[in-house]
């Protein structure tokens, strides 16, 4: 698969930081998605690396949406596409945690609603990275944010993840699932899927940061895999009103392991990381009761 | 052959909106707008309206819906009034700055708390500063005619700036008339198809609403503000060329009505317009020379127009809707910019605030306290406060 894509580069010459799993996401989907394609990106790293006057990064047509306006931008030129005749375009979106699972949440909700035809992809980095590392509602437990900082009283991040796969599933949206930077062959055929769903889909990407997480440009992908690896992520679909769990892990290699390797876990105690291993538990179970 | 029919002010709009043949729709109920996105949407069902109608979950997902669209080419509709022009605020000046050239209609209402579901323009005026070009229309003849116009001004291509066309909510929006409603094939003529020039096509793909660094930004901003001043001229030409196909003409950007030889002028906004005229009628068969200036356009500020009309008038009284709380009303404060270099005595009243009704007697209290003015010290006079 990988050697069928698109060797065109839509996302190029971008400032965005060495090892960027979000950039990652959005120029493979672009690859496959192809140059008939619209995208909207919102506030956030993405528009900040790629859309600085006149230096724009997108080598098809593009545009920033307000932050809050994702969903929304992508249905109107979903509409207009239609009024105007346009066939055979995707219209994508690409937009941060922050972006998607606190401001941008209510107009995606309303674009789901309606069954639109485009494509929603969250490239999650755990927090308000653009911004300088600020906690959103996907910052995982105990993570250190400049707005959570460990302390004596507060030991980072007290919200675990708010669950966005679920959320959009509970839509019966045409087509979700969960992806990660770690697994790119099965990113591209979701994303290839995502492109002939005839209605709306979502994707949501774990897309690590290396400036916020607290580890090296080089190990992006390596830390993603072991996410999924150590079951705090997960590799899930949702298609015809069916879960699908893509890779069933039997055995979870250390948490412990996985987050110390990250500065943003570096304060956690024996207590927190007991406290992420019976979240991470109990998720589990939901999972495969629920996906398998 | 005419062709009258008896609508609402809402009506008169959703009729403007079908003859200008929209692509895309996308609008969220509000009190006293709902009519207006009603009669589009059963206009689309009859299919006498050939447009993509999107429900949309909010006014900030309204305004960016459209806004989405646009880029593409397509013409677009939306309105809102009060709670939700305010939360479409950030949009607004997104839209102004991308210079996308929408078409919104704003049924004027009181703005919360007091909760209010009633009219003033406090809603529109404090988003003067947002870009958009503002008209405030006085009847339903004037709301159907200046919907088609709005579209040939915000896509004008010396121009290509958001119009937000302004009705009183309930005072027009609710209130029935007989108008004239223009053939399709004299709006064709007026209205030729939307060509936006470097809209996002595929076959030239564009990057658009970027970042810019602040030595670029000014230069937008610049451009921002001469399209904006350039709109001044394109008014004057789109009432000539809509006059000549309609035969109805609306004079610009102010108007005046028995201004040349005032002594007093009362300045209007909106629907209040024909009230104060018939209560001039009445004081020029009594011998009071006395006129009223309508002030169509708030954005661009016609300080010219002001400024000539009011030439011979020693006494200029302000009547408008609306506060800014520690100062004066906001039409009062423009309009006292564009006579700074004059010497009239200039006095505010503020009225109708949520819905308060301006009463013919109030009307006349006013031109009697304008007559009088040495005797009124205050700037800002509230009226209508008596239980």
């Amino acid at each position: 698969m990988l050697d069928r894509l698109d060797k065109e580069e839509y996302f190029y010459g971008h400032k965005g930081c060495g090892g960027c799993g979000g950039s990652l996401a959005v120029r493979l989907a672009l690859k496959v998605l192809g140059k008939d394609t619209f995208v909207v990106l919102p506030a956030g790293c993405m528009s900040a690396v790629g859309f600085v006057y006149p230096q724009l990064c997108f080598g098809v047509n593009a545009l920033i949406s307000p932050f809050a306006s994702t969903a929304a931008m992508l249905s109107g030129i979903r509409a207009a596409a239609k009024s105007l005749n346009i066939k055979n375009c995707n219209v994508v979106g690409f937009a941060g945690d922050g972006g998607t699972a606190d401001i941008g949440l209510q107009a995606l909700s309303g674009a789901i609603d309606r069954g639109d035809k485009i494509i929603y992809i969250c490239y999650d980095n755990e927090a308000y990275m653009n911004t300088g590392v600020q906690q959103s509602s996907l910052t995982p437990y105990g993570a250190r944010t400049t707005t959570t900082p460990p302390g004596e009283h507060i030991h980072g991040s007290r919200n675990s993840k708010k669950n966005m796969f679920e959320i959009v599933a509970a839509h019966h949206i045409k087509y979700a699932a969960t992806a990660s930077i770690g697994n790119i062959p099965d990113y591209i055929k979701k994303v290839e899927k995502a492109k002939n769903t005839n209605g709306t889909s979502y994707i949501h990407i774990a897309a690590p940061c290396p400036t916020g997480w607290g580890i090296d440009s080089s190990e992006t992908v390596a830390i993603a895999r072991e996410a999924v690896e150590c079951g705090l992520w997960y590799l899930a679909e949702y298609e015809d009103g069916k879960y699908k769990l893509n890779k069933n892990v039997k055995e979870f290699t250390s948490i412990r392991t996985y987050l110390k390797k990250q500065g943003r876990f570096k304060h956690l105690t024996d207590e927190d990381i007991q406290e992420i291993e019976r979240q991470r538990d109990e998720n589990i179970k939901f999972i495969k009761e629920r996906y398998i | 052959m005419s062709n009258k029919v008896f609508v609402s002010g809402n009506e008169a709009v959703a009729i403007g909106v079908k003859l200008a043949k929209p692509n895309v729709i996308a609008a969220y109920p509000i009190t006293p707008q709902t009519i207006v996105v009603e009669r589009l949407a059963e206009m689309v069902e009859r299919q006498e309206l050939n447009a993509e109608y999107m429900y949309v979950e909010s006014e900030h997902s309204a305004l960016s819906a459209v806004m989405g669209a646009s880029v593409l080419g397509a013409r677009t509709f939306t309105a809102t009034s009060s709670q939700g022009l305010l939360y479409m605020a950030e949009v607004m000046h997104y839209a102004s700055g991308g210079r996308v050239p929408l078409v919104m209609m704003n049924a004027n209402r009181s703005l919360a708390l007091p909760w209010s579901i009633f009219g003033d323009q406090r809603d529109s005026l404090s988003m003067l500063d947002s870009g958009w070009i503002q008209v405030y229309v006085e009847d339903a003849q004037e709301s159907l005619d200046m919907i088609i116009q709005a579209y040939a001004l915000a896509e004008h291509k010396e121009v290509l700036t958001p119009v937000m066309v302004n009705l009183d909510g309930f005072v027009l929006t609710h209130t029935y008339e007989a108008i004239e409603v223009p053939k399709e094939e004299q709006v064709d003529k007026f209205l030729p198809g939307f060509e936006l020039e470097g809209k996002m096509d595929l076959e030239n793909p564009r990057n658009l609403f970027f970042s810019s660094s602040p030595a670029d930004n000014i230069r937008f901003k610049v451009q921002q503000h001469q399209a904006m001043e350039n709109s001044r001229e394109i008014i004057e030409i789109l009432d000539k060329q809509y006059g000549e196909i309609t035969g109805r003409r609306y004079g610009g950007l102010a108007t005046g009505y028995k201004t040349e030889d005032a002594d007093i002028i009362l300045i209007t906004l909106g629907s209040i317009t024909g009230q104060v005229r018939a209560v001039v009628d009445v004081l020029r068969a009594g011998g009071e020379k006395v006129g009223v200036v309508k002030i169509r356009f708030m954005r661009p500020f016609p300080e010219t127009e002001i400024l000539k009309l009011c030439s011979n008038a020693a006494v200029i009284g302000v009547l408008e809707k609306d506060i800014s709380f520690g100062y004066h009303g906001t039409v009062y404060t423009n309009v006292t910019d564009a006579l700074k270099n004059t010497n009239k005595r200039l006095i505010n009243f503020v009225g109708g605030l949520g819905g308060k009704n301006i009463s013919q007697q109030d009307i006349e209290e006013i031109f009697r306290r304008l007559k009088n003015v040495d005797k009124d010290t205050n700037i800002v006079n509230f009226i209508g406060l008596e239980v």
